[in-house]
């Protein structure tokens, strides 16, 4: 495992995850063989938005736009550790 | 499958669908959980019966399809139903003993969309000397691994264990290693169907089972991230039943071959319930409102011990199958738990299991799952369970 993401970092969801809506659940899921993960609201608001083409830093700033509130950086990067961890995203 | 029910907390949608395509299969395991009496079911769905369940499955909230079967392969139409599964947003999965998938139909596999292959070791027992010596097996394994990684999928194994195969654990785990698995489910035998016929030459000894867990866990330690080895205990050596399914009626939907829906996929053996067919029904009408799937929903439905039991919740009473095999009442507590009045079915089960197969006299033939087997097995129902 290598260490938590900067601000300047790109990550993205990792490989044979897939992320999608689920509109009967009304959640963001990681799908994987034969498996499901439902994310809490804002587990899917952080994860719909790494494309690997944003920063950490973008995602950030568009989630206090959309939220109307600032100081999310701590927030974005604490769960970046715990989905790093759990092999869902990547640098 | 294992996944799925300890990261699913919420309870209530049909989340997984078991597609079912087929019992026809080239093989012929000794412990297959398809209905001992398979052979005499009714026809097959057909194409548009199962791309009708496949759109209203995923109105009802499914997300993960298992195509399955018998060999899901077997069906010309696969392809067609793949495609309209991913289009639909499902996550598709393909079951298969790796027999009959060729380069062209892994492409087209592809281009329909399939998300993951899950390849089981084509170990019948019949072609177990044959598995253990690496040869036709092997080769086999090697080509449909190959047409696997080269198409880009996740590649999960799964192997069934039991009492003559389980020896041959590290063997098992290297032929993952080698051809680049990122999963081995080490599953062991469940005692359902065939695998319940066949339980006193299948059920390991507990020296097998802890020298099996030893070796797992050292492959665990020596290989770190390179393949993650799940270990499914089997339930006659605990004291407390699974979750079966995760409850009744609460995650799991499975379509037989001719269309029976049911919790489980051996649900069918209870044979006092009448179980909705999909082709009189609508899921949605199906998971919400039939009788069959309201049936063990809840704790109104549970007897002593279960009823007052305060680890109801945990367990929800273990499994409605083995209830009725092993006690002869499906609404009884799964006699896995040692608070089971008939937990002694176990013990005797488990204490025979400990005796050396040099020392055993009478053991039963092995029963392959092949038509024959089958229709003799549907017109001698005594021969079904074994009490």
């Amino acid at each position: 495992m290598s260490d938590a993401f900067r601000l300047d970092a790109c990550p993205r969801v990792a490989g044979h995850f897939r992320l999608q809506w689920e509109e009967v659940q009304k959640a963001w899921v990681l799908l994987y063989p034969e498996g499901m993960v439902k994310l809490n609201g804002s587990a899917g608001e952080i994860m719909h938005r790494l494309d690997g083409v944003k920063t950490v830093q973008n995602v950030v700033e568009e989630l206090e736009r959309a939220f109307n509130t600032t100081g999310l950086a701590g927030d974005v990067l604490d769960f970046l550790v715990i989905a790093q961890r759990q092999g869902w995203v990547r640098g | 499958m294992s996944d799925m029910k300890s990261s699913v907390g919420q309870a209530g949608l049909p989340l997984w669908l078991l597609a079912e395509l087929t019992y026809r299969c080239p093989l012929h395991c000794v412990f297959c959980y398809n209905p001992v009496d398979y052979a005499t079911t009714g026809p097959e769905l057909s194409t548009q019966d199962w791309l009708r369940v496949l759109r209203e499955a995923r109105a009802a909230g499914s997300v993960q399809c298992g195509f399955s079967g018998g060999e899901p392969l077997v069906r010309e139409d696969l392809e067609e139903l793949v495609a309209e599964a991913h289009r639909l947003g499902f996550y598709t999965n393909l079951l298969t003993s790796g027999v009959g998938l060729t380069k062209e139909r892994a492409t087209a596999l592809k281009q329909a969309g399939l998300d993951h292959i899950q390849l089981s070791f084509q170990d019948s027992t019949r072609e177990l000397n044959d598995f253990l010596s690496h040869t036709k097996t092997f080769d086999l394994k090697r080509r449909t691994a190959g047409l696997i990684k080269a198409h880009g999928w996740p590649m999960v194994m799964n192997c069934v264990i039991h009492r003559l195969n389980i020896d041959y654990i590290a063997q098992i785990i290297d032929l993952a290693v080698e051809l680049g698995a990122e999963y081995l489910e080490l599953a062991n035998n469940q005692y359902y169907s065939w695998a319940q016929l066949n339980r006193e030459a299948l059920l390991p000894s507990r020296e097998q089972l802890e020298r099996a867990e030893r070796i797992t866990n050292e492959y665990r330690e020596k290989l770190g991230d390179r393949i993650r080895i799940f270990f499914v205990v089997p339930d006659y050596y605990e004291t407390r039943p699974k979750k079966c399914m995760n409850g009744w009626g609460n995650v799991f939907l499975t379509v037989t071959p001719d269309g029976s829906a049911l919790p489980c996929h051996t649900a069918k053996m209870i044979k006092n319930v009448e179980f909705p067919n999909v082709r009189h029904m609508s899921v949605d009408y199906i998971w919400n409102h039939s009788d069959g799937f309201n049936l063990f929903r809840g704790f109104e439905w549970m007897k002593d011990p279960c009823r007052s039991c305060p680890e109801k919740e945990k367990d929800l009473g273990g499994c409605r199958c083995q209830a009725l095999m092993l006690t002869g009442d499906a609404a009884n507590a799964d006699p896995v738990c040692a608070k089971s009045a008939h937990h002694a079915v176990i013990e005797q089960a488990v204490a025979q299991a400990q005796v050396p197969d040099a020392q055993r006299v009478n053991v039963k033939p092995l029963v392959f799952r092949d038509p024959k087997a089958s229709r003799e097995l549907a017109a001698a129902p005594a021969l079904q369970g074994q009490r």
